[in-house]
């Protein structure tokens, strides 16, 4: 297969032409969404038959108990609901779902990892897919917008311990944001050819002879979201490689779309509701440049080992070839979602290190529904003080000081993800038990293990499929890293805002590092890069790198 | 009742009432859309063969003899009760041995030089039922394919080019041809024949 130059640009160019022209009309959107003070009629009843008080505003530490029972909640919901599968309607005839693949699996969609350790066609029936799964899928990517609002709503504030409430953020973004796109999504999806109908046909006679079944199943439906919720997980194993999720070049391009469609339109939402649109844009300028420059790292890395080895071909779908796969791939591993509709595991071997490395930069370009945002929020605060003390002055941002309750509330956030990735991959790779669930031999079975982790401990779900994740041992250790690398940071962050709420405004003077502007982009984006590198790169040259340099 | 049993209690009855909303309505409304909007996509892209469903037009299906175009190898049969790429990194010995051996099955088969055999014939997709192929593959399989239905050469190419993709998805894409949608032709062909 080999790279069409002019039709990869041509796509880069129509998804820039497109959400630049959306971004703002959706952030301006997005920001009416979590300002407005009206409630609509099916809120209002959803909060009166939840029992939510919607007029209250709630301290930083009532928001994440919300928060926090919701998922242990969903949790339990989504784990029950599997292993009862076969008391259930629409089960297809499936029984239960094993225990470990079931705890697994309820952790892997409310932490918006979507990692799929199991094979959805002969385990899930249309049952857990739409009232278990694809219900996750919207609200826990509504959790991460709450939670970036909630961060913007500390740095607006002052002088109060309270962040905004929980359910109503919660309510909003689903049924304002989410739903409505995913509507639309859907159809279009539809037409393209991905399939929405509640069965199979049995073909008893195939043109070639032979007999086939072929599946069905409301997929379009859980498809659009997946996308637009940066959830990730396939209604069917080959996720968006299989040709009733993504059936054409063209659909494959709508996909990457919806992936990066909300998060490239929340530094909108930023700059407006901190009243500066400058901030937004340059949250957004260092967004695109990552996107941009590993899409085109992603797309060399690839092109370049065509004719080579075992070549191009193996896990690429013919209808999509080069230019779509490292689009996807690029988007899908830069963002939370972890959809793929290309194999991973059979990349060559710097094109898979790429799409650890997008993961590794903590998933802020532009990462993940809402988590991308607060990401990289958390990463200006850390070139804010590397800046403040350059110039030597207590470092400022948005008029709140980042003093040292403030730093060591970031250090710990940036401390967690690559603590549960290397401590994960170290175990794993030294107890023989958990590592011959990556078979393949070298360095590719180490970068197996360490593209699991680094996957789920950023909660993006894409794998190196080769690995086998349903046993006892790694499933429970993919799931304690998902769960800690989501709401470990979530904690933080809430934390963060909550202590930045709490202060009063101090005026800006001339000494104030400005945090807008191409000075503190680049400043912004140099950190987020060392953060990553310094952090990762002897791992990386363990895996990828010495896979590629092996002959 | 504590605040933390109040809270569990709260999201215990939004995720009730969410589910409702977001786990059947939406899918539902979606159904209805589909089968009002592009009613033979929603089902599956299925292709009738003198009035009977013969296969989704989406999906690869195995192809044994002498007398339809072969779809690429797949890492589960063809069969689309599940789907996989057989997830083998690129420097794997599987890798290379089931390459080599795919390679070596096709310049047989096609009685072509095992240089001449493109790579999408010798490597597996992404899903397993890819059914489409390289033009250049399917240029390699007109001759077996036109002496096993007593066609010729031409006729088949003909058909060929009827099913290979152009316009915006193969340029968004690659140029590909539909194997199950060319063998159906082929068949409907030797019918007519």
């Amino acid at each position: 297969m080999e790279l069409n130059v002019l039709s990869l640009i041509t796509q880069v160019a129509v998804l820039i032409l497109l959400l630049g022209a959306l971004h703002q009309p959706m952030g301006r959107y997005l920001a009416a969404t979590f300002t407005s003070r009206k409630h609509l009629a099916v809120e209002r009843g959803l909060y009166k038959l939840s029992g939510i008080d919607s007029a209250a505003d709630q301290h930083w530490k009532v928001y994440l108990r919300s928060l926090l029972a919701f998922s242990i909640v969903s949790i339990l919901v989504v784990l029950g609901g599997q292993m009862l599968q076969g008391h259930l309607p629409f089960n297809q005839g499936m029984g239960a779902v094993d225990p470990w693949v079931a705890m697994n699996t309820a952790v892997s969609f409310v932490t918006n990892t979507n990692w799929q350790t199991y094979v959805p066609e002969s385990t899930l029936g249309f049952g857990v897919q739409m009232l278990l799964l694809a219900v996750q899928n919207f609200l826990s990517a509504a959790v991460g917008l709450a939670v970036v609002v909630a961060l913007i709503r500390g740095l607006v504030r002052a002088e109060t311990h309270n962040l905004g409430n929980f359910w109503v953020d919660l309510t909003r973004g689903t049924l304002r944001v989410l739903l409505p796109l995913s509507i639309l999504g859907a159809v279009v999806l539809i037409v393209t050819g991905v399939i929405q109908n509640w069965g199979g046909t049995d073909i008893h006679t195939l043109v070639t002879g032979a007999q086939q079944t072929v599946p069905g199943g409301p997929v379009a439906s859980q498809e659009a979201i997946k996308l637009l919720g940066t959830n990730g997980g396939g209604y069917f194993n080959a996720n968006s490689a299989h040709p009733f999720e993504n059936p054409t070049a063209f659909s494959s391009l709508f996909e990457v779309f919806l992936i990066l469609l909300i998060p490239f339109s929340l530094p909108a939402m930023y700059g407006r509701m901190v009243g500066d649109k400058r901030q937004g844009y340059t949250v957004l300028t260092v967004m695109v440049a990552f996107w941009l420059g590993s899409t085109a790292l992603m797309t060399w890395a690839v092109a370049a080992f065509a004719g080579q080895g075992t070549g191009v071909g193996e896990g690429f779908e013919q209808r999509f070839g080069i230019a779509p796969s490292t689009l996807f791939a690029t988007a899908t591993t830069l963002t939370s979602t972890g959809a793929v509709n290309v194999a991973h595991d059979s990349l060559p071997p710097l094109a898979g290190g790429l799409a650890m490395l997008n993961m590794m930069l903590g998933e802020i370009a532009p990462g993940g529904v809402g988590s991308g945002l607060y990401g990289l929020l958390v990463l200006a605060i850390v070139a804010v003080f590397i800046g403040g003390l350059m110039v030597g002055r207590t470092p400022e941002f948005l008029g709140k000081k980042i003093g040292s309750a403030q730093m060591k509330l970031v250090a710990l956030y940036i401390l967690v993800t690559p603590t549960l990735v290397l401590l994960g991959t170290a175990i794993t790779v030294s107890i023989p038990y958990l590592s011959s669930n990556a078979p393949a031999e070298g360095p590719h079975g180490f970068s197996e293990i360490l593209y699991a982790f680094t996957s789920a401990a950023n909660n993006n779900g894409s794998a190196f499929g080769g690995i086998t994740s349903s046993g006892p041992g790694l499933a429970t250790m993919l799931a304690l890293a998902m769960l800690l690398g989501r709401f470990l940071p979530i904690a933080l962050v809430l934390a963060l805002a909550g202590s930045l709420a709490k202060q009063r405004k101090v005026p800006d003077t001339s000494g104030t590092l400005a945090t807008h502007g191409p000075l503190f982009a680049t400043l912004l984006g140099g950190v987020s890069l060392l953060v990553a590198a310094l952090t990762y790169f002897p791992a990386l040259a363990l895996g990828p790198a010495a896979e590629g340099l092996i002959k | 009742m504590n605040a933390y049993g109040r809270q569990l209690l709260t999201a215990f009855r939004f995720l009730l009432c969410a589910t409702l909303l977001l786990g059947l309505a939406y899918p539902v409304l979606v159904f209805g859309l589909g089968q009002a909007v592009a009613p033979a996509q929603a089902n599956g892209s299925i292709i009738t063969v003198a009035g009977k469903p013969a296969g989704s037009s989406l999906l690869a299906q195995p192809v044994t003899g002498d007398k339809f175009f072969y779809p690429r190898p797949s890492a589960v049969d063809w069969n689309p009760e599940t789907s996989s790429a057989s997830n083998l990194g690129p420097n794997q010995p599987a890798l290379v041995k089931s390459i080599a051996e795919n390679r070596a099955e096709v310049a047989k088969r096609e009685d072509v030089a095992p240089t001449a055999v493109p790579i999408d014939a010798v490597t597996a997709g992404g899903s397993g039922l890819d059914p489409d192929i390289s033009p250049a593959y399917a240029a390699l399989q007109v001759p077996r394919v036109a002496k096993g239905n007593g066609l010729s050469p031409a006729a088949v190419r003909q058909l060929v080019s009827a099913n290979t993709s152009n316009g915006l998805n193969a340029f968004l894409g690659q140029p590909s041809v539909n194997t199950t949608t060319l063998n159906t032709a082929l068949l409907q062909a030797r019918v007519a024949h």
